[in-house]
């Protein structure tokens, strides 16, 4: 027999203990064999990826697929990304829920507006809610219309899915959703520690099909620079099998090498480089600009009705062509430079 | 004169009292946030607040709006990723963390996810955990601050969230969690409640100023008992209420809200 036998006398007393697993229902394949038989063929050249952000929904997001957005929910979030797939009308997404708030938002204008089904299915760790803004009305009639499956999970959970996928393997023990509903309502299993007899969680990589973050900047080949906090974004980026990066600004690659310790995002992974100036708008770009509260305030009164509500997504996504068209509705340059003041807390004490 | 205060202002002041100096501690935005910005300016000063997102030991210039907006790492010590701010968590490192919930139970578990019975079509779909369940499960000591009414203390839960005792003695080690770990105290606009060593049910431990233990079991949906050294909450200082309308909250976000 191989192996140590100073290793078999660990006591598992956990064995003792009965185990259990999720009954909810796992939506991505978390084979990292067969996430390498995709990466293996994944272009690794550096070639210039920058494309309108219309033409990168149009080419990398295709109905059926299930989609990852970075950043954390009003923040850094790839706002344009998000109108311009609602915009193509694409459905039957399964989507994750990683703090999904003004995202999730903007993707379920693609559901009950007659429009069929964007989003059909959701991995959700946050969703609905916009933090201390309040619920979403329209969001919470897509989730109780029954027209949307899902599964629960925890933001870390969803954090260490991405963080799996990223270290290209099928799974990651975690220690916490243990005991609730949220586990049951989940696809995760417990398992017990081959070292320590510990009971813990196994939660499956993620590997979504498109992921799409916005940073500050990105040369044309795709490697990021992202500022303040990275949220889950360096791992979605990795565990994406194509990735749409949108940046404040396009910077020379000679930038990037002069400081390659700040790129955060490789340019290998990267399908698409979109600039969209103001791209996380109305959501918080640290730095750059600061959240429109009042927008996104009108936005959740304009929900509680229906017919006001499908006349304002006319208005402002399904009736412009692009992103610098709804940033010109929102009060454009002014507005924009506004918040840019706010952000840097230049009135300050005045 | 007698000072006067709000019941958020009391909560605050509560919350921030619990704060030991040289400590961790995980917030959201709101109340949580705001005592944990009076602690640093009063008995806790080195007090380091980690935010989910990402953000440790900032230097809050004004009160956040999101769990990830800016704010939340101003001239912090570090801007980092969700996962090494959890991964702290589960490290044993943070001390205190602050939840509410739609829902809590005797034992200190907490609904953020459905009202309703049927999953799939629930009454009112709810954000679910967020960070909640993992905080939950991995800081060492959980502060809830909500406000106290029957409907948000209740028997059973619509939906186990977030964990607190779960079933009771031993449920959290039994289901896998760290161990020594769980809910503490929860503050609310009526009293200060903790949970009874044996049985971890929830009991009160003090009774806001002028409020009467009738009136707390009148707005709870479950048994509470009162502590044996049942006490009356200490009313704000005229030193925090300044600190806390002058300096944390000047544009009355929170306090506001009473």
């Amino acid at each position: 027999m191989p192996g140590n036998p100073v290793f078999l006398s660990v006591a598992f007393n956990s064995m003792t203990q009965p185990f259990f697993q999720g009954e909810g229902p796992l939506y991505a394949d978390p084979s990292a064999n067969r996430a390498r038989a995709y990466f293996r063929n994944k272009p690794r050249a550096l070639i210039d990826k920058v494309m309108s952000v219309k033409d990168a929904v149009t080419k990398f997001v295709q109905d059926g697929e299930y989609l990852a957005v970075g950043g954390f929910g009003g923040d850094r979030l790839p706002s344009a990304v998000c109108h311009e797939i609602v915009r193509q009308k694409k459905q039957n997404l399964t989507v994750a829920g990683h703090t999904a708030t003004h995202d999730f938002q903007i993707l379920a204008a693609g559901n009950l507006t007659g429009h069929g089904k964007l989003i059909a299915k959701v991995d959700i760790a946050y969703i609905v809610g916009l933090e201390a803004r309040g619920l979403s009305p329209h969001a919470r009639r897509v989730m109780e219309s029954g027209e949307v499956e899902s599964a629960e999970w925890s933001n870390y959970a969803l954090a260490v899915r991405f963080k799996a996928a990223a270290m290209g393997l099928p799974f990651l023990p975690m220690r916490s959703m243990l005991g609730t509903d949220t586990f049951k309502k989940s696809p995760t299993k417990e398992i017990v520690c081959p070292f320590t007899g510990d009971k813990l969680l196994a939660i499956p990589a993620l590997y979504p099909d498109v992921g799409v973050i916005h940073v500050h900047e990105a040369d044309r080949f795709g490697n990021c620079r992202i500022r303040g906090t990275t949220v889950a974004d360096p791992d979605l980026a990795r565990a994406s099998k194509k990735l749409i990066v949108t940046c404040e600004r396009l910077i020379p690659n000679d930038d990037i090498r002069s400081d390659p310790s700040r790129t955060l995002v490789p340019f290998y992974c990267a399908d698409a480089v979109c600039e969209v100036p103001f791209g996380s708008y109305p959501g918080n770009m640290p730095y750059e600009y600061f959240s429109d509260e009042e927008h996104l305030r009108n936005w959740l009164e304009v929900e509680e009705k229906p017919a006001e509500y499908q006349q304002f997504i006319d208005r402002y996504i399904y009736g412009v062509a692009d992103f610098t068209e709804y940033l010109q509705l929102c009060g454009g340059l002014a507005r924009l430079q506004k918040l840019r003041q706010e952000e840097l807390l230049l009135n300050r004490g005045r | 004169m007698a000072i006067t205060y709000n019941p958020m202002e009391l909560m605050i002041c509560c919350a921030a009292r619990m704060l030991e100096n040289g400590r961790t501690v995980a917030v959201g935005t709101g109340a949580p946030c705001a005592a944990a910005m009076l602690a640093q300016r009063t008995s806790a000063p080195d007090l380091v607040v980690f935010f989910e997102a990402g953000g440790v030991g900032p230097q809050l210039p004004t009160m956040p709006i999101s769990v990830g907006d800016s704010r939340t790492f101003y001239r912090a010590a570090m801007a980092t990723s969700m996962a090494d701010v959890m991964e702290t968590c589960q490290r044993g490192m943070m001390d205190y963390t602050f939840l509410g919930g739609a829902q809590i139970d005797a034992f200190g578990n907490l609904n953020s996810t459905m009202i309703g019975k049927d999953y799939r079509k629930p009454k009112v779909r709810l954000p679910g955990s967020g960070g909640a369940n993992d905080l939950a499960s991995l800081c060492w000591r959980i502060l809830v601050v909500t406000n106290h009414d029957k409907r948000r203390f209740v028997e059973n839960l619509d939906f186990l969230t977030t964990p607190g005792y779960l079933s009771g003695p031993g449920a959290r080690e039994a289901a896998g969690l760290p161990p020594r770990t769980g809910p503490f105290r929860v503050i609310t606009d009526l009293a200060i409640m903790g949970y009874h060593e044996g049985t971890k049910r929830m009991e009160v431990l003090s009774l806001h100023p002028g409020i009467t233990l009738e009136q707390v079991q009148a707005n709870t949906g479950f048994a509470l008992a009162a502590d044996a050294s049942l006490t009356t909450t200490p009313a704000p200082s005229e030193s925090e209420l300044r600190i806390l309308r002058d300096e944390v909250d000047p544009l009355r976000y929170i306090i506001g809200r009473a």
